[in-house]
């Protein structure tokens, strides 16, 4: 006998049934909440996918909080130095679990055209996990957006990005 | 309005009252002194604050010769809208000089900066600590020297 033969017939219709992982997985996808925080240009294309020309709120991911507290998405846009690297990391722990990071843009990637310099940090990934990187210098709006929806992704199916072992 | 470099002829006096201790650099079109002797230093800049006005220190920036230091000080009167180019050359051995601290409140940070990035050391200074780099950053990186030190463990180059 399987599950759906116990809903009563006149449920069939208005319930579906799945897993509570697969519910969690379904609600986080779809509405990610990104920390207010920019390190330097890649910021504006950031405030640029939120504003009304672009318009993250149609994925459901507008609600950028001030308070690492309230956010589970942590877009790093920028350059970051060696000198922000304490503080960048202090944010990324405050956040509650489920987390995930974004690097966009060059400099978050692999330090960018700085990659050689003594103050920068030659990829945000020596300091915190990385889930998305974007490429791009800056990325644009619409690269950001592609991003995130390569984020949801991956947070509905997570076996697709499981690293095989070797 | 537009700040014009202070005319030489009116240093003349300054330089009758320190004859060996300072000089004007002619390879720059500008009048521009040069400070031959440490121990004037501060007597020199406190002369160029009281009689000459200038009541802003805008910028303080070093270079790295072959063979010395050089500090460079610009000075700026904000009633003649006028300025001044002060240099003075430090040993390598020993890139010590007074702050400028007690003249110029506006010096702090900026020495800060020459101490945290070329090694300048400004004595009397009241707060002499990195300002742009890490505290725990070894080196001053602005030095011709400086060799980039490996970040252990978290750098891969």
């Amino acid at each position: 006998m399987e599950i759906v033969d116990l809903v009563p017939e006149v449920l069939k219709n208005n319930v579906m049934i799945t897993t509570i992982d697969g519910l969690f997985k379904w609600a986080r996808s779809n509405s990610l909440w990104p920390l207010t925080s920019g390190l330097s240009c890649c910021a504006i294309e950031m405030m640029c996918a939120a504003a009304a020309r672009f318009d993250l709120a149609r994925f459901g991911y507008e609600v950028f909080r001030p308070s690492p507290r309230q956010a589970d998405l942590f877009i790093v846009a920028g350059t970051l130095t060696w000198k922000m690297a304490p503080p960048l990391k202090r944010l990324y722990e405050q956040m509650p679990e489920p987390k995930y990071v974004i690097a966009m843009g060059s400099c978050a990637n692999a330090g960018g055209p700085f990659a050689d310099a003594y103050s920068v940090v030659p990829g945000i990934d020596k300091i915190i996990p990385v889930d998305v990187f974007i490429p791009g210098c800056p990325p644009r709006p619409e690269a950001l957006i592609y991003g995130m929806l390569q984020l949801k992704e991956k947070i509905r199916h997570p076996e697709i990005v499981q690293r095989t072992a070797k | 309005m537009k700040r014009k470099y202070l005319a030489k002829d009116k240093l003349y006096a300054l330089k009758k009252d320190f004859p060996s201790e300072m000089d004007f650099d002619d390879t720059l079109e500008k009048p521009t002194l040069i400070i031959l002797k440490q121990q004037v230093f501060v007597e020199i800049m406190h002369t160029l604050k009281i009689r000459y006005k200038f009541d802003m220190l805008s910028n303080i920036t070093a270079v790295d010769y072959d063979d010395h230091f050089e500090v460079v000080y610009d000075l700026a009167n904000r009633t003649n809208n006028e300025e001044l180019m002060v240099k003075i050359a430090l040993a390598k051995t020993d890139p010590n000089i007074p702050t400028l601290t007690k003249l110029w409140p506006e010096a702090d940070f900026q020495e800060r900066e020459q101490y945290d990035l070329m090694g300048i050391n400004f004595l009397g200074h009241p707060n002499l600590q990195r300002i742009l780099l890490p505290d725990d950053f070894i080196g001053h990186p602005l030095q011709k020297s400086y060799k980039q030190v490996e970040k252990g463990g978290i750098s891969e180059k």
